[in-house]
């Protein structure tokens, strides 16, 4: 993928991460400790105070006071950067919807960690999966190089929508595990990522009210001019949402043409074209199904992978284009919406469902809390998946990979 | 001199009209507050009856630019604000964060602790109307001994309320004042004064109110003013440690006959039942309070 290697360092997933918004040129970074994200913030501080990068760094007592610094001072007219995971990412709560309904374009990093209790440090995607619904784009990496790739990529696509973006990468896995990683020059970064500017100006000369409380009619203000109710402007932030779905294409496009790497857009294949049996992952857990694809295909089984890049918003019209030729899709989530499934296996259900296809849908929930997952045992699964569908009419339940009760 | 309501300026950035209720003290506050500020400020507002007066989408009762923020979330957003400020060089901008009492004491205060030991360049400060009053007079941290509240209904408050300037002060920041609507022009001069200084400043502003204090909405600034004679509330500023009486606070200072505490709170629906032995407890507190205060006065004077 790589068209040259002009200065390759071999670094880490976090300090990838942390290399991004430093080329990004944040402006105001305000992060509280956690593993396995704790170095990123380590690694900005440094560059904080050394001069490697002009920011103000503020030590916050709490990761719900690092979303207040990141809301504060991207509303007064600077990037910020924050990063966090599972307890810092829940900690944060309230102020992640606060973002999305102030359309602030927060980017920040999820260094994805399983959720207590019991208390785990690591991987699994319950995190991020737990805040889906605040209105936030969540995007998925599979090495370091995307990490790097995607949030200067989540900057531009955020300031052009109007939404803040989740780049998520796995705990340890990614973050922790180090690979060359090309750093892009600064001025190629500056020419692609404009400037910042905030959308409405904090500034006494112009003085607003903003985000006050908002009926849920639209109402007149001062010159009788009809103004939109809580509903309208949801209705936006979901448009905006759809809006992103090309935007988020046209900034890798546009990112490859600059500095000759594409991650695929919305979605990532691989030996999709003719296969029958498609695995469906986020994150690092997709790019292991590419080797479960391979063994499965020296057993004669037309297996290709579709890795989601973009979770939210859902690439439902491209997943279904693309699986078009599929018989049968075996989706793998490394979370649980407890009572029903796991989370992505139901949106992929509910694609195909709309765009009136019959393929068979079967999930497995993998990898939680840490628990390792091989490629055999994704090729394993699909295995288990393609005999189920031979003798049984039911519905296959959710399989629970190298569970070992 | 000191400013009084012959000399106040006449700049208004409250429009005349707002959602609070007849004769809330939180707008006489805000009045002076933006007048000493000339407007050049931005208010960071979390949920509050504060909320509430600014104003509902899309009208505002204020002149000033308002960012409402999460409940506990006043102190983070204004310390960002004033970062990004700084790299902006927009330093004079003056950042209020604005809190009740439990957006303060309570719920926010981890946030403004935080943002205080960091010596963010943010002017904090607590309207203290002793309740939550916006979701309806719950008791907080602050409602003193003995007031019944929607959540103490019966038999009042049991506790005292915590001493929030004394944990600012536990912070180290360049400056402390209390203040209250019954005094503005002792109001007026110490956000003067706060707006020169750097750093995390923090006024505790007595807010009396008639809604949840239940007494009559004409009677605001006479109950605010009966605080101060009661002693129940003491005016006092504390200037990088340097701890004086102002005002009518220090006039007192010389007097040793003061109207006991039931003066203030025989006016007070949510003190009707108060009795003998519940007088005399807030009466011994405010004794040894004011004799701490007064103490400390003279030690700084004399240093
Ligand atoms: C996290 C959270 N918890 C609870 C609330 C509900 N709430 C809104 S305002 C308020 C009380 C505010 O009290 P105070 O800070 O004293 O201000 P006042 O209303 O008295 O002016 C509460 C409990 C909220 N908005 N957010
Ligand atoms: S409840 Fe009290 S503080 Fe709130 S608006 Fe009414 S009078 Fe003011
Ligand atoms: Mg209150």
């Amino acid at each position: 993928m790589t068209v040259e290697t002009k200065s390759a360092v071999v670094i880490t997933g976090n300090k990838a991460a942390a290399e991004a918004a430093r080329l990004a040129r944040v402006e105001v970074v305000a992060a509280y400790p956690i593993t396995p994200q704790s170095p990123v913030v380590e690694a900005l501080a440094k560059y904080i105070e050394t001069g490697d990068l002009d920011a103000e760094f503020i030590t916050v007592e709490s990761e719900h006071s690092a979303m207040g610094v990141c809301i504060g001072a991207a509303t007064a007219g600077s990037r910020v950067f924050t990063a966090s995971s599972a307890n810092g990412l829940a900690y944060m709560c309230e102020q992640l919807s606060w973002v999305a309904g102030s359309r602030l374009p927060i980017v920040m990093g999820c260094a994805n960690r399983a959720m207590s209790a019991p208390w785990s440090v690591l991987n699994d995607q319950q995190d991020s999966m737990s805040q889906r619904d605040q209105g936030w784009i969540q995007l998925f990496c599979r090495n370091n190089q995307e990490i790097l790739d995607t949030f200067l990529q989540a900057f531009r696509i955020a300031e052009q929508v109007k939404l803040p973006v989740m780049v998520c990468y796995d705990g340890y896995i990614l973050s922790h595990t180090v690979m060359p990683v090309e750093i892009p020059d600064q001025e190629e970064v500056d020419a692609y990522l404009p400037p910042y500017a905030a959308h409405t100006a904090l500034d006494p000369a112009a003085p607003r009210n903003i985000n006050p409380v908002t009926l849920a009619d639209p109402r007149l203000n001062g010159e009788g001019v009809l103004c939109h109710g809580y509903m309208e402007f949801r209705y936006l932030m979901e448009q905006a949402h759809q809006e992103a779905l090309d935007v988020i294409v046209k900034a890798d496009e546009e990112f490859g043409a600059r500095f000759g790497r594409r991650w695929g857009g919305l979605t990532w294949s691989y030996q999709l074209d003719d296969a029958d049996t498609v695995l469906i992952a986020a994150g690092s857990l997709a790019g292991e199904a590419t080797i479960s694809a391979d063994m499965l295909r020296e057993e004669g089984v037309r297996a290709g992978v579709l890795g989601l890049r973009a979770y939210r918003p859902f690439p439902a019209d491209s997943l279904a284009e693309q699986l078009k030729q599929a018989k049968r899709v075996i989706v793998f989530d490394k979370s649980l919406s407890y009572g029903y499934g796991g989370p992505i296996c139901m949106d992929v259900r509910a694609t195909l469902q709309r765009h009136k296809m019959a393929t068979d849908v079967d999930g497995y929930i993998a990898g939680l809390g840490g628990r390792d997952i091989k490629a055999r045992e994704l090729a394993a699964a699909t295995r288990e998946s393609i005999a189920w569908a031979a003798k049984r009419h039911a519905p296959k339940p959710t399989g629970w990979i190298n569970l070992q009760l | 001199m000191a400013t009084n309501a012959l000399n106040l300026p006449e700049n208004e950035y409250l429009l005349p009209g707002n959602r609070a209720c007849a004769g809330c003290s939180v707008g006489i506050v805000f009045r002076h507050l933006s007048k000493a500020l000339e407007g050049k400020a931005i208010f960071v507002v979390p949920a509050s009856c504060f909320t509430v007066l600014c104003g509902m989408y899309p009208t505002a009762s204020v002149t000033v630019p308002v960012m409402n923020s999460v409940f506990p979330g006043t102190a983070a957003c204004a310390s960002g604000i004033a970062a990004s400020l700084k790299k902006q060089g927009r330093e004079d901008i003056t950042v209020v964060a604005m809190a009740g009492d439990g957006g303060t004491a309570d719920i926010g205060i981890q946030g403004l602790s935080g943002a205080a030991e960091r010596n963010a360049n943010v002017f904090f400060v607590c309207y203290d109307n002793e309740a939550y009053m916006n979701t309806g007079t719950q008791r907080s941290g602050l409602t003193p001994l003995g007031a019944r509240t929607s959540t103490t209904p019966t038999l009042g408050k049991g506790q005292f309320p915590k001493d929030m300037p004394a944990i600012v002060e536990a912070h180290d920041v360049p400056y402390i004042a209390t203040a209250s609507p019954g005094y503005p022009g002792d109001l007026y001069d110490k956000v003067r004064k706060a707006r020169a200084i750097f750093g995390t400043r923090y006024m505790h502003i007595n807010a009396p109110c008639p809604a949840g204090w239940q007494f009559a909405p004409g009677q605001t600034v006479a109950m605010a003013k009966s605080a101060v004679e009661t002693r129940a509330f003491i005016l006092y500023e504390i200037e990088n440690g340097k701890f004086r009486l102002t005002g009518r606070s220090l006039a007192l200072a010389g007097k040793d006959k003061f109207p006991g505490i039931s003066e203030f709170l025989r006016h007070q629906g949510r003190f009707s039942k108060l009795d003998e032995a519940l007088a005399a407890q807030l009466q011994a507190r405010v004794e040894e309070r004011w004799r701490q205060a007064v103490a400390r006065h003279i030690a700084c004077e004399q240093q």
